[in-house]
C-alpha cells in the first residue's frame, strides 16, 4: 500500500498549477493526470516542433517524442508515459525512456507501492513482457490479459503457444493457449484462458479456462480443477489460506466454488467480481438475486437494496467488516454502503473510498456537469470543473481534495486538505 | 435483372464445419444434447410457438428467401421450422446426423433472423427465436459453418471478431488520428480518457478493413465538440458472432467485457458505429444473457447519435449531397429499435434528393447478409445472393426513379448489398450515412 503519512496533511488549499497558462504556452494540452499525493499535475503537450512531450506543474519534459500516451502516475508519485521515438516504443519514467524498445508497448501496470512497473511489448510479431526495463527471455506469437503480482515484480499473461491459421477451427479447438508466468508456460494448453491472477503471496497463479467449446473450469498453477461448469468468472485467492474461489454457473444458478467444489449455498441469477477482505475471512461479490436486480452479497447474503441498472466498484473496508459500491437505477447513480444507499442520485459516481479507520466513506460524484466529493452521503458545498478520487489522511480525520477550479476557460489545479468535520458538520 | 434463383445450383454446398461436425455425431449424443437444450434452456415461449402455429402460411410472403426462390415452400418461415425444431420436438431428439447437417445449414444460412415474418404472423410467432434455438443446439453439437465458427473463436481469444491483437487496435487508432490530424489540426482520438461523456465503440472489421470509418467518426466527434474516448483494451468491439453461432456463454462474456470497459471509463453512454447485429447484441440478447435487463450503460446507435447532433445543431451542412439516394433500413435497428424516422431526418438533412425504396421502414426486406449469414463465408455466398432477388428488385425500382446511391447504415448490410448490386449489375454506389455526413459537413478550414 502507498504510505501517505509523509504527505502534507496540513489544513489549507494550495494552487499547484494554472492550466489556462499551459494552454496559452503550448496550445495543445491533453487531459491532465494528478499524482497520488496531489502535489503534481501533468498533461501531454505538443512542442513548437509538433512533437509530443509532457508538462508537469508548468514545466515541460526536456525530451520530446513522436508520440506519448497513457500518461499515468505510479503510486509513489513518479510520472510515466508510453513513448515512441522513430517508431520504437517503450516506457518513459520522469521523462527518461527505458533502454529496451519495441515495435509497440502498452498496458502499464504498477506495483502497489509504485517501485516496480511492467508492460506488454511486441517486436517482429513476438509478444513479451518488460519489467523495470528487464525483458522476459521468452516471447510468444500472441499474449493478452497481462497481470502483475501485488508489487508488480512478477507477471502472468495468457500466451498463445501453438500457431494456427485463421479458419483452422479444429486446430483452435485442440487448445493453443495457456498461461505464461515470468515467461514460463504451463504444461497444458486450453481452448481459451482468461484473466490470470496471482495469490497474495505471489507464489501461485490461477485462471479461468475453457477446456472444450462447452466446458469451463479454473486452473491453478497449471492444474485444472476436477469439475467443469458451463460458465465461470474470474478466480481469486484467499489471503487467509491460499484456497481459490470462483463464480460458477450451476443448474440452479450462479454460486461460488472453492478449490473445485461448490462453496456457497446461495444461488443467484448472476455473481461476479468477488473480493476478499485483507484477512481473508470475508468475501463480497456483486450479485443479481433475481434477473435484472443487482446488489452486493457478503459471504453469500445479499443486501435487500437492489439496483435495476447495475452495481459496480465494489470495495471492502480494510478489515472487511464494511462494504460499499456504486449502484445505478433508472439511469441515476448513487453510492451504497453496507446495504444502505446514500440519500441522493447523481449522473456518475466513482469508486468509494473507506477511511483507514473504516468510520467514513467518500466518493467523487458528478451532477449536472459539476464534480464534488461526498462523505457519508453528504456532498461538499464546493463544486469543481473536475476532480480526482478523494484521499483520507492516515488518521482518518482529514480528506484531500485534488480538483480543477475555475469558470469559463479559466482552469487551475488546487490541492486542498480539509478536516472531515467541515464536510460532515 | 438477375437470373431466377431456381436456375442456380445452391445445393450440396461443402463446408468443413458442417461436414466434419456432422460426421462426428452419434444418435445418442444428438438426442442427449437436444433434450438438454429443450428441457433446460427453453420454456413456455418455445412450447407456445410450436403449439400455436396453425401453418397458415402468412409468414411466407414476408420472407425474402421464399419470395426470391420462386415461392419454394422449403424457404417459407413455417417450412424452415418444420424442417428443424418441429421435427426435433416431435421425435424428442431422435434424429440423424444427416438431419442435423441439413438443419444446421438451414438455420445458419437460410434465415437472417430478420424478424420480418413475425410481423406477418397472426400470432406474432418469432421464427428467429426458433432458428436461434436450433443454432444453439447445433453449437452444442459442434455443427457450425466454418467461417462463422472461426469468427466466434476469434471473439473468444481476442474479444473481437477479426483476430485483431491488442497492439494492432491501438496502433490503428494512432494511425487514424495521425491521418485525421492532417485534415484538422490537433484532432485527437482520445484513448482511455476516464470520465468522458461518450465511449465510441466499433466492430472488428473497422480497424481491419474499414479504418476510414474511424477517421470519419473522429472528425464528426471533433467538429461536434463531443467529449469522447475509445478504449485501449479489449472490450472495444461491440460485435458478436457468438450470438449467432449459439455460443450464448461467449456472447455474455463479450458483452460483460464491453459494458465493463465503459463502466471502467466512467462514460455516460456508448455510441456505436453503423452496425445492426451488434446493436441486437448490446441492446437485447448479449446484455440479457448476463442479467442486465437493459444495457447497463446507455447505448446509442449511430443513427440516433447523428440525429441528436443535427437536432442540436452541432453539425452543419456545407452543401447537401447532390446524388439521388435511397435508404436501406437495417432490420436490427429499425424493426429492432425503431430508428427509421431518425434515419430519414438525417438523410434529408444531408442529401438533396431522397427516394424511398418500397417496402420500407419496418417492412423493409433484409439485406440477406444479416443474422450471421454473410459470416458463414464464401461457400454460401451464391445462395445468399440468389435468395435476395427481391432486394435487387427493390433497388432496381429506385434506380429507375433516378437513385444513384444506396445508404446502408449497417456493416453486414453493406457486405450483402455490395454482392447484390454487383451480381444483379445494378450499378449503384453504396455508402454509410457517416460517409455522406463526413463529405458534406462543415469542417474547420
Amino acid at each position: 500500500m502507498t504510505d501517505s503519512s509523509s504527505w502534507d496533511w496540513s489544513i489549507g488549499k494550495r494552487q499547484i498549477a494554472d492550466i489556462t497558462q499551459w494552454k496559452e504556452t503550448f496550445g495543445y494540452v491533453e487531459e491532465p493526470y494528478v499524482s497520488p499525493d496531489g502535489e503534481k499535475i501533468a498533461a501531454i503537450i505538443k512542442t513548437e516542433d509538433m512533437e509530443f512531450s509532457v508538462c508537469e506543474n508548468g514545466n515541460a519534459w526536456e525530451n520530446a517524442f513522436d508520440k506519448v500516451w497513457f500518461l499515468r502516475y505510479s503510486p509513489d508519485n513518479r510520472l510515466t508515459g508510453i513513448v515512441s521515438d522513430t517508431a520504437e516504443w517503450t516506457l518513459a519514467v520522469e521523462g527518461e525512456a527505458w533502454e529496451n524498445k519495441y515495435d509497440f508497448a502498452w498496458n502499464t501496470i504498477f506495483g502497489r507501492d509504485g517501485k516496480s512497473m511492467l508492460l506488454m511489448t511486441q517486436a517482429d510479431g513476438e509478444y513479451s513482457v518488460l519489467i523495470n526495463d528487464v525483458p522476459w527471455e521468452e516471447t510468444f506469437p500472441y499474449m493478452t490479459n497481462l497481470a502483475g503480482n501485488a508489487d508488480a515484480t512478477r507477471a502472468a499473461a495468457v500466451a498463445q503457444t501453438i500457431r494456427f491459421s485463421e479458419g483452422d477451427i479444429f486446430a483452435f479447438q485442440k487448445g493453443c493457449y495457456t498461461v505464461a508466468v515470468d515467461g514460463k508456460v504451463w504444461d497444458t494448453n486450453f481452448v481459451n484462458v482468461y484473466e490470470p491472477v496471482f495469490s497474495a503471496d505471489s507464489a501461485h497463479v490461477a485462471a479461468q479456462v475453457r477446456t472444450s467449446l462447452y466446458d469451463y473450469t479454473i486452473v491453478v498453477d497449471g492444474e485444472p480443477w476436477p469439475a467443469v461448469w458451463p460458465w465461470v468468472w474470474k478466480a481469486a485467492f484467499s489471503p487467509a489460506d491460499g484456497s481459490v474461489t470462483a463464480p460458477v454457473k450451476t443448474p440452479e444458478g450462479w454460486t461460488l466454488a472453492r478449490d473445485g467444489h461448490v462453496f456457497w449455498g446461495q444461488r443467484f441469477a448472476q455473481l461476479w467480481h468477488h473480493v476478499y477482505s485483507p484477512n481473508g475471512m470475508s468475501i463480497a461479490a456483486i450479485v443479481a438475486p433475481k434477473y435484472g436486480h443487482w446488489t452486493v452479497a457478503i459471504d453469500g447474503n445479499a443486501w435487500k437494496k437492489t439496483f435495476n441498472d447495475l452495481v459496480t466498484d465494489l470495495v471492502l473496508s480494510p478489515s472487511g467488516r464494511r462494504a460499499a459500491c456504486a449502484g445505478k437505477e433508472n439511469d441515476r447513480y448513487t453510492i451504497a454502503v453496507d446495504g444502505t444507499p446514500w440519500p441522493f442520485h447523481c449522473d456518475m459516481a466513482w469508486e468509494p473510498v473507506f477511511s483507514p479507520d473504516e468510520q467514513h466513506v467518500a466518493a467523487k460524484i458528478e451532477k449536472d456537469g459539476q464534480f464534488t466529493v461526498a462523505v457519508d452521503g453528504k456532498p461538499m458545498k464546493a463544486q469543481f470543473k473536475n476532480l480526482w478520487n478523494p484521499v483520507f489522511s492516515p488518521d482518518g480525520e482529514k480528506i484531500m481534495i485534488r480538483a480543477i477550479e475555475g469558470s469559463g476557460d479559466k482552469e487551475t489545479y488546487v490541492r486542498q486538505v480539509l478536516p472531515l468535520t467541515e464536510i460532515l458538520g | 435483372m438477375g437470373e431466377p434463383a431456381s436456375k442456380i445450383e445452391v445445393k450440396n454446398i461443402k463446408d468443413i464445419g458442417l461436414d466434419e461436425g456432422a460426421a462426428r455425431l452419434t444418435p445418442e449424443r444428438i438426442e442427449k444434447v437436444i433434450n438438454e437444450v429443450i428441457d433446460n434452456e427453453t420454456g413456455a415461449r418455445l412450447k407456445v410457438y410450436v403449439d400455436t402455429c396453425v401453418h397458415c402460411g402468412l409468414c411466407s410472403e414476408a420472407c425474402h428467401y421464399y419470395l426470391s426462390n420462386d415461392k419454394n415452400p422449403v424457404y417459407a418461415p413455417a417450412g424452415k421450422v418444420k424442417q428443424t425444431l418441429w421435427e426435433i420436438v416431435e421425435k424428442k431428439g431422435k434424429v440423424s446426423p444427416d438431419f442435423i447437417r441439413r438443419a444446421a445449414e438451414l438455420c445458419y444460412t437460410e434465415c437472417n433472423l430478420c424478424r420480418r415474418c413475425a410481423m406477418y404472423c397472426p400470432f406474432g410467432i418469432d421464427v428467429a427465436y426458433m432458428m436461434l434455438t436450433m443454432r444453439r443446439i447445433c453449437h452444442k453439437l459442434g455443427v457450425i459453418p466454418q467461417y462463422i465458427q472461426d469468427t466466434a473463436q476469434s471473439h473468444s481469444a481476442t474479444m473481437n471478431q477479426m483476430w485483431v491483437k491488442e497492439d494492432e487496435w491501438i496502433d490503428t487508432l494512432f494511425w487514424q488520428e495521425e491521418e485525421a490530424a492532417e485534415e484538422i489540426e490537433n484532432l485527437r482520438i482520445p484513448l482511455e480518457k476516464e470520465g468522458a461523456e461518450v465511449m465510441y465503440s466499433v466492430i472488428g472489421p473497422e480497424p481491419k478493413f474499414r479504418a476510414q470509418l474511424i477517421y470519419q467518426a473522429a472528425v464528426i466527434m471533433d467538429v461536434a465538440g463531443v467529449d469522447w474516448t475509445m478504449p485501449a483494451t479489449p472490450g472495444w468491439d461491440n460485435s458478436d458472432m457468438a450470438m449467432y453461432t449459439g455460443d450464448n456463454e461467449m456472447m455474455g462474456r463479450l458483452k460483460k467485457e464491453h459494458f465493463e470497459t465503459a463502466m471502467r471509463l466512467k462514460v455516460k453512454k456508448i455510441v456505436m458505429g453503423e452496425c445492426g447485429h451488434a446493436f441486437r447484441s448490446v441492446y437485447d440478447m448479449g446484455n440479457r444473457a448476463v442479467g442486465w435487463k437493459m444495457p447497463p450503460v446507455q447505448m446509442v446507435h449511430a443513427l440516433e447519435f447523428y440525429y441528436d447532433l443535427f437536432k442540436a445543431g452541432k453539425i452543419k451542412v456545407k452543401e447537401k449531397y447532390d446524388k439521388p439516394v435511397t435508404l436501406h433500413d437495417p432490420c436490427n435497428v429499425i424493426r429492432g429499435r425503431g430508428l427509421h424516422e431518425m434515419a430519414r431526418y438525417v438523410v434529408n438533412k444531408v442529401c438533396e434528393t431522397f427516394i424511398e425504396m418500397t417496402p420500407n421502414r419496418e417492412h423493409n426486406y433484409c439485406c440477406c447478409a444479416g443474422g450471421g449469414v454473410i459470416n458463414c463465408g464464401p461457400p454460401f455466398r451464391d445462395k445468399r445472393v440468389y435468395s435476395n432477388r427481391v432486394k435487387a428488385d427493390q433497388l432496381a425500382a429506385t434506380k429507375k426513379k433516378g437513385v444513384e446511391v444506396c445508404i446502408a447504415p449497417c456493416h453486414n448490410c453493406h457486405g450483402g448489398l455490395e454482392d447484390i448490386i454487383h451480381h444483379y449489375k445494378l450499378g449503384m454506389e453504396l455508402k454509410f450515412l457517416g460517409d455522406i455526413i463526413y463529405e458534406v459537413m462543415e469542417k474547420p478550414e
